[in-house]
């Protein structure tokens, strides 16, 4: 055949009679004395192409596609007389009235390839929105736009969404789906024809091919049946392994060790029939194989397994093999998500002809047409909607009905981990930062992204279920993560890299923070994770970066996650004397960066203690069924968010801008007034972030002045919980971004000045005792001194140059 | 009709023939007529009881193809296989052909016609199955034993009548040590009733069968393991299930050959099975001979294992149930006394340890498990192995239980969580993949100083995660799945316990240190088969399945009182307080036998909740710098 002489001819190395390797495979390869062959192929023989079509003359050669499976000749049978026509080939012209299909199948060649040419020629989506699709003409014939581009570019692939083709001509694309084996080799065939027509000086590596995707529903691997067999189906699923490459031989090259005549056998299903005799020299079994003159093609074994998100609970993911040929060979990697199109096969067990029975059960694999990366967005895009949750039409407008209700916040927030009493601005601000704001780019003005993630830090005495609510939190959204400060370290938290123990490569193993880009990170015990893990979460709670420079590995990777903590203050029990900073004892650096700061208290007042009894005996015996009716469903509370997430991304409207810049305004007043800011652009930012998050939960496209209200009274409640100045009992916005209130600052200069003038007016010994000259000033002060407040002004003052601290003694400089 | 199936007799028909017959008069429907007929059979009363066991019988005893039944734990799924389920065979030399079944049936006739048009494929799935883990041994022994089936050649049928004999007279000759044991505590130290207690790590694993690692959960354990083929239905099936499981032994040396063959000459097989790894190979295709098949007839969810009990639901056995709860009242009196006697004097802590033992995750609340109730029993003596003694009394009462030592090197190098193998393609088991109520002993005396390293912090944070909301996330590699489990966990520890815990007891022995010595060594140890010891193993086993309500004026009265608690000092009384006290007075109900709540359970559950907290409080002052 023409394949096999356009190949350069290797150098065969002298004779191969002599090698040893050769006897043994033939025998190995002769087939056994009966075919076994499956009955599941049975009528599916595939339509190879002899040789090149029209415009392989131009000396384009085809390339076989292992991926439809056996090399065979189909014969053509007329439907009027069901007798095979003799040595009718595909390729062979139809003659007249007879209606010629392939045999076992209803597929007519010719009919099919004008169905298919039409459909290439014709076809226009004007609705596309498929990255593949960019640059491209929607208003233009999609396909013929390819041809050109594949005239242009070279590579000879056609990729063909069966959805596109579904919607063109039903009747084809249920011969697509039925008859893969058959139907592709045919679609080739018509678009080289079409191709070399329309480009008849291109040049090409080999010819086109078809390669179809998205055929009918994307299945779950689980629904995969017997009748799936053999036809082309298109599953999703993970990456978990892939094999070395495998040479798998296409077709054999037999030369006679008497006369030195050869003779081509292609394989057959993976079975090669050794020639038993020479043909020329007529001596039997003369023929040995030369490897080197034979055909091989690349395959690649590749393990699939279902996605974590398309189980059921309880059972362990199935597994899939799948076979990548040629330039489908190493094209992903484990741990990717991917989309296969595909032949599903199934092969009977070998049997072995010196046994009396064999296993009943048949081998099944995916000789895969397509891969398609579901996640590869995620890389270098910075939409949100990679994981496109397929959501169905019923549920849709179901939500959407939801989302109508006037009380669709207050229903999901008391929704939310309903085992949980009460507290339900804390469960509206995790609501909320369910949702998150908008993605805003400023990148073109030097600023670029905003941060859109919603972080809360919640606060206060053990045993207030906080735990209870970040595990819920973590149990609800597709892409949570969930530590403990206690546990993690910085590493942890990050990125580590590490060596692989089996390529004995650098990779780069991430942490919590990146694993749940896109989710929300839940980190409990957040006040005894270690200072320096702690810091690493500035950039990520802000930039939503993470910068890595690590055994020569430096790059900045995509944390775009919502941080929702739990800290205990640092005394067992809350101290409500003391401020926010004081009773948990984290950098106000890393405060601030909290859009809210719940306390979650006791609040210890009677109508509440019955009303929690209440709950909570209620929860002892009541039935589950009660439970649903109750509340809203988990999982329609997981689609609701998902479904806003990505189809919802509200812009502020005329009159909550407005709203806004009063309420920020407003915020600045106050403090003013006393001499001190109140209000800073992060809070700014955090109101709009907010009033975002809740135009999504109304799924609206506008931010409302409503939604304004909401974010500015949720952010008020929140500052009233843990910005309140205990001394004052006015809201101070300074503890939670200079880590002091002003009249705490106030007072340690009072006490500096007091210091400082009794120090004066003692005698002048240039040094003093410390404890001594707090006793001093503990007399002469009206107020309490405490020994932190002492401390404090004895820095202040020796920031002043006026004196030194060394230990016990406290010197003067003056 | 067609079935000649002599249950009464012991003896079942070779089952393959009826397949025949049954697909030659009917084509249709056949499948059905034979799950009906064996499950109409299976309800009669003594029909589960003539089918031999897998659990006690050796292979080697039964016949192929024979009805049997295996009392099972689902470790682990495996992918759904196709088969032919009819197919045409021709007799070479006659060339008749004719229509063979496949189903239930692991190999085929070799002279298949493969291009038969009337071949029926048809999908089953494999599930792996072990026998239960951590049974104890009387629940495992006393499960109904059956004299195998005799189809053996007559020479060698007297043999193996007297070793049915044997069986019968000592149960299970290789398990004899466990049962002498108990009786002399002083021993039993090294003895092989703490074959399950892991005391040098992972080594066990290698010494399993030959080099066939056949994946027990728990370090130690035997017993045959076996591939269960699902026809029907196999969603419902969840991993970690217990299930009795009535089926087709299957054991035919060709599944071995086949096995054998890979292993040997893997050059004889194309590419494509090359590509399968020898370790794929040995999981998924094990010698019969060691792991036989069994083609799943019918098969009924296990409640719980023990033997004791009736299999069924509780509601449909009212006459058990109304003896039993009439008689709840003293029995619980009895072990109280008898777990007084074993705490050193301290009745608090022997009422909370039936409280605990009694504990069940009856419901999810979001992702709060309710009824779960993990003791710490702090203080335990360290002298003269008492935590041992105490998990072996605890082992004699509940149906399976399982000993970790919490020592560095147990945490460092044992597999608690199942991990995926995707070079073996199965999940490999860990000692945290255990049936539903296991009781989980963590003895924490064992711990001394050191450090841990990544594996021991995963293991300490796995077993934080089963307490805390008795979960246990599977790791599979490139993510995490998790499974709920209901296990109890009693935690003993000399001061506060490392782990979270609902519940924490000091122990006060009665008795002074310097005798404690010497009372363990007079402990009082029940002898296996006493009736008390079987009261008390249908107290803790009923007392679990009980349902519970609470009426509308108990739930007034607790509330009141809740408040009232709060009112005179807020701080003293929590929502977490509550929460445990509601659970205290659901136990303490239930131990009595009381489906609702009645005041004064109430008042007693607070009552002892109150004594309990007292002890804690004058420990922490004792101990002074304890947190």
């Amino acid at each position: 055949s023409s394949i096999g002489d356009l190949m350069a001819m290797p150098t065969s190395p002298g004779t191969d009679l002599l090698s040893p390797a050769a006897p043994q495979d033939t025998s190995l390869l002769s087939s056994p004395s009966f075919l076994v062959s499956s009955p599941l192929m049975y009528g599916t023989p595939s339509s190879r192409m002899e040789g090149t079509p029209r415009s392989g003359v131009r000396g384009t050669p085809a390339r076989q596609r292992p991926d439809l499976g056996s090399v065979r000749k189909a014969p053509q049978v007329d439907l009027q007389s069901e007798q095979p026509v003799s040595d009718a080939t595909v390729g062979s012209e139809p003659s007249g009235g007879q209606r010629l299909v392939i045999w076992g199948t209803d597929v007519n060649v010719n009919i099919c390839k004008e169905k298919f040419q039409r459909f290439v020629q014709r076809f226009v989506d004007p609705t596309s929105t498929e990255d593949e699709n960019a640059g491209l003409d929607l208003n233009e014939p999609l396909y013929s736009q390819k041809l050109e581009e594949i005239s242009v570019v070279g590579d000879p692939v056609l990729n063909v969404n069966c959805r596109h083709l579904q919607s063109f001509d039903a009747e084809l694309y249920r011969q697509l789906v039925s008859y893969p084996q058959e139907v592709i080799p045919t679609f080739d065939m018509a678009i080289n024809d079409l191709f070399f027509d329309r480009f008849p000086d291109s040049f090409l590596e080999y010819q086109i091919q078809v390669r179809p995707y998205n055929a009918l529903k994307t299945r779950n691997m689980r629904s995969l049946n017997p009748e799936d067999i053999d036809q082309l189906i298109t599953i999703s699923g993970m990456v978990i392994r892939t094999s070395q490459l495998i040479p798998e031989m296409q077709e054999a090259f037999f030369q006679c060790s008497i006369c030195g005549a050869s003779a081509r056998v292609e394989v057959d299903r993976g079975r090669i029939a050794e020639p038993a005799a020479c043909r020329h020299c007529n001596v039997s079994h003369s023929m040995a194989l030369i490897h080197n003159r034979s055909l091989f093609s690349d395959k690649q074994m590749v393990k699939i397994q279902e996605s974590p998100e398309d189980m059921p609970a309880g059972q362990t993911p199935h597994t899939i093999v799948v076979y990548a040929h040629n330039d489908l060979v190493d094209k992903v990697q484990p741990g990717d998500r991917i989309n296969i199109t595909g032949i599903y096969r199934a092969v009977p067990m070998r049997a072995n002809p010196l046994q009396s029975s064999v296993k009943s059960v048949y081998k099944t694999h995916i000789d895969v047409i397509h891969f398609r990366k579901t996640d590869e967005k995620r890389l270098h895009g910075l939409d949100e909607d990679a994981e496109q949750k397929l959501f169905t039409e019923d549920r849709v407008q179901s939500l959407k009905e939801l989302s109508l209700k006037p009380d669709v916040y207050e229903r999901l927030a008391s929704a939310l981990a309903p085992s949980i009493y009460e507290h339900e601005d804390i469960k509206k601000g995790i609501l909320l930062q369910l949702f998150g704001g908008s993605r805003k780019d400023f990148s073109q003005t030097g600023r670029g992204h905003f941060r859109a993630e919603v972080n809360i830090l919640l606060c206060g005495d053990p045993g207030t279920s906080k735990s209870q609510l970040l595990q819920y939190v973590y149990n609800l959204v597709p892409r949570g993560q969930y530590t403990s400060g206690k546990g993690s370290s910085a590493v942890g938290l990050t990125a580590y890299v590490m060596k692989d123990p089996e390529t004995r490569q650098l990779v780069l193993q991430t942490g919590a923070l990146v694993l749940s880009d896109n989710g929300i990170c839940c980190i409990d015990e957040f006040d005894k994770m270690s200072d320096n893990t702690r810091s690493v979460l500035h950039e990520v709670m802000e930039q939503q970066t993470l910068s890595i420079a690590k055994a020569g590995i430096i790059c900045q990777l995509n944390a775009r996650t919502a941080v929702l903590a739990a800290a205990n203050p640092v005394e067992s029990q809350w101290n409500p004397k003391k401020t926010t900073i004081e009773n948990i004892q984290l950098p106000h650096t890393l405060l601030s960066r909290f859009d809210l700061i719940f306390l979650m208290l006791d609040p210890q007042d009677e109508a509440y203690d019955r009303r929690l009894a209440h709950h909570l005996v209620s929860l002892y015996y009541h039935g589950e069924e009660q439970m649903e009716e109750e509340f809203l469903d988990m999982s329609v509370l997981k689609d609701y968010i998902a479904y806003a997430r990505t189809y919802i991304s509200p812009r502020l409207s005329e009159e909550a801008s407005q709203a806004l810049i009063e309420a920020y305004v407003d915020m600045r007043k106050i403090g003013s007034g006393r001499g001190m800011v109140s209000a800073y652009p992060r809070q700014l930012e955090s109101l709009i972030r907010l009033s975002e998050a809740h135009a999504k939960v109304r799924f609206s496209e506008r931010v409302e002045t409503i939604d304004v209200e909401e974010a500015k009274r949720l952010h008020r409640e929140a500052l009233k919980q843990s910005a309140t100045d205990p001394r004052t009992g006015f809201v101070d916005i300074s503890i939670l971004t200079t880590g002091m209130s002003a009249t705490a600052r106030k007072r340690k200069e009072e006490v500096a000045q007091a210091l400082k003038k009794m120090i004066q007016t003692k005698a002048r010994t240039p040094a003093m005792k410390y404890q001594q000259l707090l006793e001093e000033l503990r007399a002469q002060s009206e107020t309490a001194v405490t020994k932190e407040l002492f401390d404090e002004a004895l820095r202040a003052l020796a920031d002043e140059d006026y004196l030194t601290v060394t230990g016990k003694t406290v010197r003067l400089l003056a | 009709n067609f079935i000649s199936f002599d249950l009464t007799n012991n003896r079942c028909v070779v089952i393959k023939s009826c397949f025949y017959m049954s697909h030659n008069n009917s084509t249709s429907g056949w499948e059905e007529k034979v799950v009906k007929f064996f499950k109409e059979q299976l309800k009669e009363k003594d029909a589960r009881t003539a089918v031999p066991s897998l659990n006690d019988v050796p292979l080697h005893y039964l016949k192929p193809n024979s009805l049997v039944k295996f009392r099972c734990f689902i470790q682990d799924m495996f992918d759904p296989e196709f088969y032919m389920g009819a197919y045409e065979t021709v007799d070479p030399s006659s060339k008749a052909k004719m229509m063979q079944c496949g189903k239930y049936k692991d190999v085929a006739e070799c002279s298949v016609d493969f291009h038969s048009s009337n071949t029926v494929n048809a999908e089953r799935q494999t599930f792996y199955c072990v026998p239960v883990p951590g049974e104890s041994p009387y629940a495992s022994e006393s499960q109904g034993r059956v004299v195998p089936s005799t189809s053996y050649a007559p020479s060698r049928q007297k043999r193996s009548y007297e070793d049915d004999d044997d069986m019968d007279t000592h149960p299970q000759k290789q398990r004899e040590p466990n049962s002498v044991g108990p009786q002399s505590p002083d021993n039993h130290h090294g003895n092989a009733d703490c074959k399950r207690q892991e005391t040098e790590a992972p080594s066990s694993q290698a010494a399993s069968a030959s080099h066939l690692d056949l994946n027990f959960p728990l370090p130690g354990e035997k017993g045959p393991s076996c591939l269960v083929k699902v026809y029907e239905d196999w969603d419902s099936f969840k991993l970690n299930d217990m299930l009795e499981v009535y089926g087709i032994l299957s054991v035919s040396p060709v599944l071995s050959v086949l096995a054998d063959e890979k292993e040997t000459s893997s050059s004889l097989l194309d590419p494509t099975d090359s590509m399968e790894t020898a370790a794929e190979q040995r999981v998924h295709c094990p010698p019969a001979s060691l792991v036989p098949r069994l083609h799943l007839v019918h098969s009924q969810r296990l409640l719980h294992n023990n033997p004791l009990m009736p299999l069924t639901v509780m509601e449909q056995n009212t006459a058990f149930l109304s003896s039993t709860l009439s008689e709840m009242a003293a029995v619980r009196a009895e072990l109280l006394t008898y777990f007084t006697h074993v705490l050193l004097g301290d009745t608090l802590a022997a009422e909370y340890l039936i409280l605990h033992l009694i504990s069940n995750v009856y419901n999810r609340r979001d992702v709060l498990p309710l009824g779960k109730f993990t003791l710490n029993l702090s203080g335990c003596p360290t002298v003269g192995s008492y935590t041992e003694r105490l998990y072996h009394i605890i082992q004699q009462l509940v149906p399976s239980s399982f000993y970790l030592g919490m020592t560095l090197q147990n945490l460092n190098q044992m597999r608690l969580v199942p991990k995926k193998d995707y070079v073996a393609n199965r999940l490999v088991s860990g000692a945290l993949q255990v049936p539903k109520n296991t009781s989980l002993f963590l003895d924490e005396t064992r711990l001394e100083q050191g450090q841990l390293d990544t594996a021991g912090v995963h293991n300490v944070t796995a077993l934080g995660n089963l307490i805390s909301w008795q979960k246990v996330d599977y790791d599979f590699n490139f993510h995490q799945m998790e499974f709920p489990c209901n296990v109890n966990v009693l935690v003993t520890s000399e001061g506060r316990s490392l782990l979270p815990s609902d519940c924490q007891i000091h122990l006060q022995p009665q008795i002074p240190p310097s005798q404690i010595e010497e009372y363990l060594s007079s402990l009082h140890v029940p002898s296996d088969s006493s009736s008390q010891v079987n009261k008390f193993r249908i107290f803790l086993g009923v007392a679990r399945l009980l349902d519970y309500s609470i009426s509308d004026e108990v739930t007034k009265s607790v509330e009141d009182d809740f408040v009232d608690m709060r009112k005179d000092d807020p701080q003293s009384v929590s929502a977490e307080d509550l929460h445990r006290m509601l659970v205290v007075a659901r136990l303490l109900s239930l131990s009595l036998g009381q489906t609702t709540l009645c005041r004064d359970s109430w008042m007693r559950a607070k009552h002892i909740e109150m004594q309990r907290k007292t002890r804690v409080e004058q420990q922490k002052c004792v101990n002074g710098n304890e947190p």
